[in-house]
């Protein structure tokens, strides 16, 4: 896992005060850090040196490190992830950019195929520290292939670990965290979320890579979501309050693999769970949790574990994106039904 | 059609002729220097590769007809190609191959038993590259380890491994793919990518005109060597079943390469005399006349009639078969004696770090097949 040593020149020493900065500037802030401590970690993308991507997350990176460790790629999504592969095989560890969502899927094979089975293949004697970024998700009035989640493709293939962070903060220290592991990770980025500012705490991440973590304490329904639908969750779990129900909010964090402790937890509390995600519902990451969580806390649930998600279609024309996202209300529409079962 | 001399722009490279005399014209003596530095151990030592990977297959194939391996890939007819880009690598440099380079991996001092377990159904690899002069193991999925191969090549100059100017040092790589890959998206993105970065990298096209059932028509209306230009790499056609001309060519393309001079491409025409796989009849696509026309120009033939001419008595000949018959009887002694993998193995290297599930449902396949107690005791002598 992470080494979370600090070095003399990093910008806030251990027990300095938070400081304020967007999610997009804190991956920045993150991605800069695991490269001076690690000078095998190397970027790959395309528009990514220069012009710093095209959201910027990697602005001001190739000024620092050089065209070596920031490396413009060509055009293609199979030979930028197929390529990581070969310099994970030469000792490097690569941080690739999908430039959106909906542009991984010509390197799909690359992912799935050989990047997440390249270690069972060499039965343990290969790593393949490779992080994969990837921009996603709606609420941007984008063009098609520009708001999807796909991140259940991924989820579903053995070998890869798949995570998203929700917050600022979690977003400088996941990112380390996913360039630190040895295995294969998809770091989802709530695109959305790029720029609202939080607190970062400089000088400790807080929990795990992979663990899952209360956002907010209530006691008669738990929500759960990653990335972007957190601050959804919060918003309804605020309405509700405001109504006089009680809702506990759970950051997934880490869709693969998924922490069931907390959520479990928060599950024997409430009674009532309800799953949200902007990705269709239909054989997704947030149909899996459901499963688990009735087969492994039926009888302290009081009502059926409800899903909230995009609808089982492409994503829409933009114009129709706040039909198609779940909002608070949609959240909270569900909420009622748990308690109303 | 399939005849070499019809299939390049010019003539292919040519070093010994179909019938074991060197060729003589331009470009074999651009590259005579590369065989005249050649001793006669050497030259031993690729008949010998090619003889051993020949009595290789022979013995894969009738593993697999005898229902002991999953499948059998032949690479009869491909020896020359293989052997000759074999014995031009470096030791520091690094191969990549598809599935089909058995010469290749065995004169990299890969166990030819560990491509067995693989077709038998024991490993999805087989060996450790970092510990077989860095072999990567078989890559099933069309042109996908090109791209591996680009990244790794990337990588050696990014480190100063390559392009130092000291040949003896300064690493390559080869990557292995067939016709048949070459319309696949890989492979040109490989060649992007290899030829942006200037990677040290030789690609070796074996192209043996059928890829399954369809033909190298199909792939492509040009010569496939004519497509590297495209992508701002040199390419060579050779006489894929010239050992020779693989391995002057091989050599001097990947000293150009590891030199700093970028990527290099050779389209080595060759021949499948065998089947696809052990799951496939050749004889419902193409043609006996076509077939009969290519083992005349049998690659072992050849070399051995061109050792004789330089004098090589049949004492050489004569230990050498004994020598396959040996290896043959070796390997299927020893592939018939691999025990079967632990079930742990199904779940012990999906990640490098604790996972899970991979721990939950390793423990659970544990007591599920503890649960039918002690296989010896069930009636039927067998567990469920």
């Amino acid at each position: 896992m992470t080494d979370t040593v600090q070095r003399d020149d990093a910008p806030a020493q251990a027990g300095a005060a938070p400081t304020t900065m967007p999610l997009g500037k804190a991956i920045n802030a993150g991605l800069r850090e695991a490269m001076r401590r690690d000078p095998r970690v190397l970027l790959m993308g395309e528009d990514i040196g220069t012009l710093g991507g095209v959201f910027r997350v990697t602005e001001g990176l190739q000024a620092e490190f050089g065209e070596q460790r920031v490396i413009d790629t060509p055009l293609a999504e199979s030979g930028i992830v197929g390529t990581a592969i070969g310099l994970a095989m030469g000792g490097f560890r690569p941080v690739v950019e999908i430039q959106f969502d909906g542009f991984i899927y010509p390197g799909f094979d690359q992912i799935t195929s050989q990047l997440a089975k390249l270690t069972n293949r060499h039965e343990g004697a290969l790593r393949m520290p490779v992080v994969i970024r990837v921009p996603y998700g709606g609420h941007i009035g984008a063009v098609e292939h520009h708001q999807e989640s796909p991140e259940a493709y991924f989820a579903h293939t053995a070998g890869l670990r798949v995570v998203s962070p929700s917050t600022p903060h979690d977003a400088y220290w996941m990112i380390q965290e996913a360039i630190a592991s040895d295995d294969p990770v998809m770091f989802f980025e709530p695109k959305s979320r790029y720029w609202p500012k939080g607190e970062v705490d400089l000088s400790q991440p807080g929990v795990p890579l992979h663990a899952s973590r209360v956002v907010r304490t209530g006691t008669e329904v738990t929500l759960l979501g990653h990335g972007a639908m957190v601050s959804v969750l919060l918003q309804a779990a605020e309405i509700a309050a405001a109504e006089g129900v009680s809702v506990e909010v759970v950051d997934l964090r880490s869709l693969s693999p998924v922490d069931y402790g907390p959520i479990l937890a928060s599950v024997r509390k409430t009674g009532r769970l309800v799953v949200a995600q902007e990705a269709p519902g239909f054989v997704s990451v947030g149909s899996e949790i459901a499963a688990t969580v009735a087969e492994k806390a039926f009888y302290t649930l009081e009502a059926p574990v409800l899903r909230v998600s995009g609808f089982d279609t492409p994503f829409p024309p933009a114009k129709l994106e706040t039909q198609y996202l779940p909002d608070a209300d949609r959240v909270l529409e569900a909420v009622d039904r748990a308690l109303a079962y | 059609m399939s005849s070499p001399e019809q299939t390049g722009p010019s003539a292919p490279v040519q070093l010994v002729t179909p019938t074991g005399e060197l060729a003589q014209h331009e470009a074999a003596d651009e590259l005579r220097p590369f065989v005249d530095a050649l001793t006669d151990e050497q030259l031993r030592a690729f008949h010998r590769d090619m003889v051993l990977t020949r009595r290789f297959d022979e013995e894969g194939a009738a593993l697999a007809r005898q229902g002991q391996l999953a499948l059998w890939v032949p690479s009869h007819g491909q020896e020359a190609a293989q052997v000759g880009v074999a014995h031009a690598m470096r030791p520091q440099d690094h191969a990549f191959p598809s599935y089909r380079e058995h010469a290749v991996v065995m004169a990299r001092g890969v166990d030819p038993v560990d491509v067995l377990r693989l077709l038998r159904g024991h490993t999805h690899g087989g060996w450790v590259p970092a510990e077989h002069q860095n072999v990567h193991v078989y890559t099933l999925v069309i042109g996908s380890q090109t791209l591996h191969a680009t990244g790794l090549a990337m990588g050696l100059t990014l480190d100063g491994k390559s392009g130092t100017g000291d040949v003896t040092t300064d690493e390559a790589v080869v990557s292995f793919f067939g016709d048949g890959a070459t319309s696949q998206g890989d492979v040109s993105e490989a060649l992007v990518f290899a030829a942006s970065f200037q990677a040290p990298e030789l690609f070796f096209l074996q192209n043996n005109h059928w890829a399954i059932s369809v033909p190298v028509q199909r792939q492509s209306r040009t010569p496939l060597v004519d497509r590297a230009i495209g992508f701002g790499v040199p390419g060579t056609q050779v006489d894929g079943n010239d050992v020779l001309a693989s391995y002057a060519v091989s050599r001097r393309d990947l000293d150009a390469a590891r030199s700093g001079g970028g990527p290099r491409f050779v389209e080595a025409l060759t021949y499948r005399i065998g089947a696809h796989t052990s799951s496939d009849d050749p004889t419902k696509y193409r043609t006996d006349d076509e077939l009969q026309g290519w083992i005349a120009r049998d690659p072992i033939t050849r070399f051995e009639a061109h050792l004789r001419s330089r004098g090589e008595g049949d004492a050489f000949f004569t230990d050498l078969r004994a020598e396959a018959d040996d290896l043959g009887a070796d390997v299927r002694r020893r592939t018939l004696a691999l025990q079967d993998p632990e079930p742990g193995l199904i779940f012990d290297h999906v990640y490098s770090e604790p996972h899970p599930l991979m721990t939950e449902q390793k423990q659970w396949l544990a007591r599920y097949e503890a649960g039918f107690g002690d296989p010896a005791d069930a009636p039927e002598g067998g567990r469920r």
